[in-house]
């Protein structure tokens, strides 16, 4: 398997790796997919009180692709409102590290990472929490509260 | 001595062929180009004897006669005319095949192939070790069971199966032993007697030979009878058609005999590098679980699983060695290693696994190049792994309930 030069880029130079406080009630955390599956996504997202994403960390367990992918959507989110992370979709994610199709899993898991996140963000805030992410993944979230831990 | 990379540390998918080798090979693609079964001029009959001598150097290895020796184009065939061949010659005696679960694609999918056309076969659970118990081999047979296929080592995890016993229980009742050999073979020492096996496979690439050629042993006391799988001019007597390749097949003897002379020397220095690679990367790096039986297996062969980082971003991390993982994301199927599956270590460790195969041109300086990288780079992807951090803060993954996906 050869690898885009982005995937590379990100996989070696990872952005934003890290933790964010997840007790912080301005931090919200999401948690996707599965070791037995070979890939785990924990991104993390801190969110400014005019609704601003002012800082992302992540921490991947997965392939070059899905540590790209994590990489990626936490340049991406920084920056932006809550509603416009939102609208990330895996595919701008997939063509952007030109994912080839056996990797479009790694970009969806990342979608529902951002997902996850700000969910758990708008659970902490007391705001309705959103339908889950239609991208066709289940969710670590459900099971696992980050919060609370295992 | 500066170290030279990429560092080749898969010499269980393939190996380079000995420039020795090589070089008795060379004449026989030019000047001595005859078809050994032309047997009216010189030509054809410096073929035949060079093909009779690679004969008499591979039944060596194995402690076999010349004669029971039939080359093939590698191991893939020889399995198939093994499993396929007898089976099918025996259809009317029986029709029950027993083998493992972690046996070599090439037996497991013949087998499928048999299922298809109505025999039973019974796939075996290795124990955790990797090891093929004698005792359930034992408790499959029937009174309807023909053939019995039993690898001699694995290739992921390298284990040695106790072949011997296996042996005996099929010679006691008559029943056919295959044993699929290519990774033992020229590695550590294999005896066709002391087995009592009946098929052994047998390939040159993993041997330092070259690829596209092997063997099949077929023994003939007592005579074992196989149905062809190849029409067409009666070569190998009868047993497979086809012109003989004669500078692979000299290549094939060649390694053979390098091999043999070499194994009581090189099974020691291969196997020191071995564990030296082992013990320095358990030294320093902390849960690497190691697949497969500690003693029970090939010198050069260490299979650890380096749990919290996973094995597709350990290749890419160790980019100046060629090892290889079994994880799903080094397969195009997305699925783990079915060995490591088979062994019940649990998918997240199977998809965690690196294959290390040292060889004959590995040295100790790169040994020591790869343990530090390894030391290293598995430190990195612990840092990035959520898995991991989870575990320092007391929080043990296995007890997570994650969704799957």
């Amino acid at each position: 398997m050869s690898y885009s030069t982005k995937v590379i880029d990100h996989y070696e130079n990872p952005r934003n790796v890290g933790t964010l406080d997840r007790n912080d009630p301005n931090v919200g955390t999401g948690l996707v997919g599965a070791p037995a599956c070979g890939d785990v996504m924990k991104l993390q997202i801190r969110i400014s009180d005019s609704g601003i994403i002012e800082d992302a960390r992540f921490k991947t367990f997965g392939c070059g692709s899905a540590i790209a992918s994590s990489s990626l959507v936490t340049e991406w989110v920084k920056g932006k409102s809550v509603d416009e992370a939102e609208k990330i979709k895996n595919q701008d994610i997939a063509r952007e590290l030109s994912l080839p199709p056996v990797k479009i899993h790694c970009s969806v898991l990342a979608e529902d990472a951002i997902k996850a996140a700000i969910a758990d963000y708008r659970k902490k805030k007391g705001e309705a929490i959103q339908a889950p992410s239609t991208a066709g993944e289940a969710h670590a979230r459900e099971a696992f509260d980050p919060a609370r831990g295992a | 001595m500066t170290l030279k990379l990429p560092i080749y540390m898969d010499n269980h998918a393939t190996t380079p062929v000995d420039p020795r080798v090589l070089e008795q090979m060379l004449p026989y693609f030019t000047e001595k180009f005859g078809n050994a079964a032309s047997r009216n001029h010189s030509f054809g009959w410096t073929a035949e004897a060079a093909v009779e001598k690679a004969r008499e150097q591979v039944a060596a290895l194995i402690g076999a006669d010349p004669k029971e020796i039939v080359f093939t184009s590698g191991a893939t065939e020889s399995n198939n005319l093994a499993v396929k061949g007898s089976a099918l010659f025996l259809k009317d005696k029986g029709k029950h095949l027993v083998t493992s679960k972690i046996e070599h694609k090439a037996v497991l999918d013949s087998c499928r192939a048999l299922e298809r056309e109505g025999f039973e076969v019974t796939y075996l659970d290795p124990a955790r070790d990797g090891l093929i118990d004698p005792a359930k081999v034992q408790a499959a047979l029937r009174p309807d069971t023909i053939l019995v296929s039993v690898m001699f080592a694995n290739n992921e995890i390298g284990t040695i199966n106790d072949v011997s016993a296996i042996g005996a229980l099929c010679r006691e009742r008559g029943i056919y032993f295959h044993t699929d050999a290519v990774q033992g073979l020229g590695k550590v020492p294999f005896d066709v007697n002391a087995v009592k096996a009946d098929l052994v496979s047998i390939t040159a690439h993993k041997m330092y030979g070259p690829k596209g050629v092997g063997a099949l042993y077929v023994r003939r006391k007592p005579r074992v009878r196989l149905a062809p799988q190849m029409d067409g001019g009666g070569h190998e007597r009868g047993l497979r058609s086809g012109t003989l390749n004669v500078p692979s097949i000299v290549g094939l003897g060649a390694a053979a005999e390098l091999a043999r002379l070499e194994m009581p020397t090189e099974m020691v220095r291969i196997k020191g590098m071995r564990d030296r690679l082992r013990a320095r990367i358990e030294a320093a790096v902390p849960k690497a679980v190691l697949n497969g039986h500690p003693e029970k297996r090939l010198p050069g062969n260490l299979n650890l699983s380096f749990a919290y980082g996973e094995g597709e971003s350990m290749l890419m991390a160790l980019k100046d060695v060629a090892v290889s993982s079994g994880s799903a994301c080094t397969s195009a199927s997305l699925e783990p290693s079915y060995v490591l599956r088979a062994l019940g270590i649990g998918d997240d460790l199977a998809h965690s696994s690196i294959r290390f195969g040292i060889g004959r041109f590995n040295t100790e300086e790169e040994v020591d190049f790869v343990a530090d990288l390894v030391i290293r780079k598995v430190a990195k992807l612990r840092e990035l792994s959520p898995l991991w951090e989870m575990v320092q803060e007391g929080i043990d993954p296995n007890t997570v309930q994650w969704a799957a996906h």
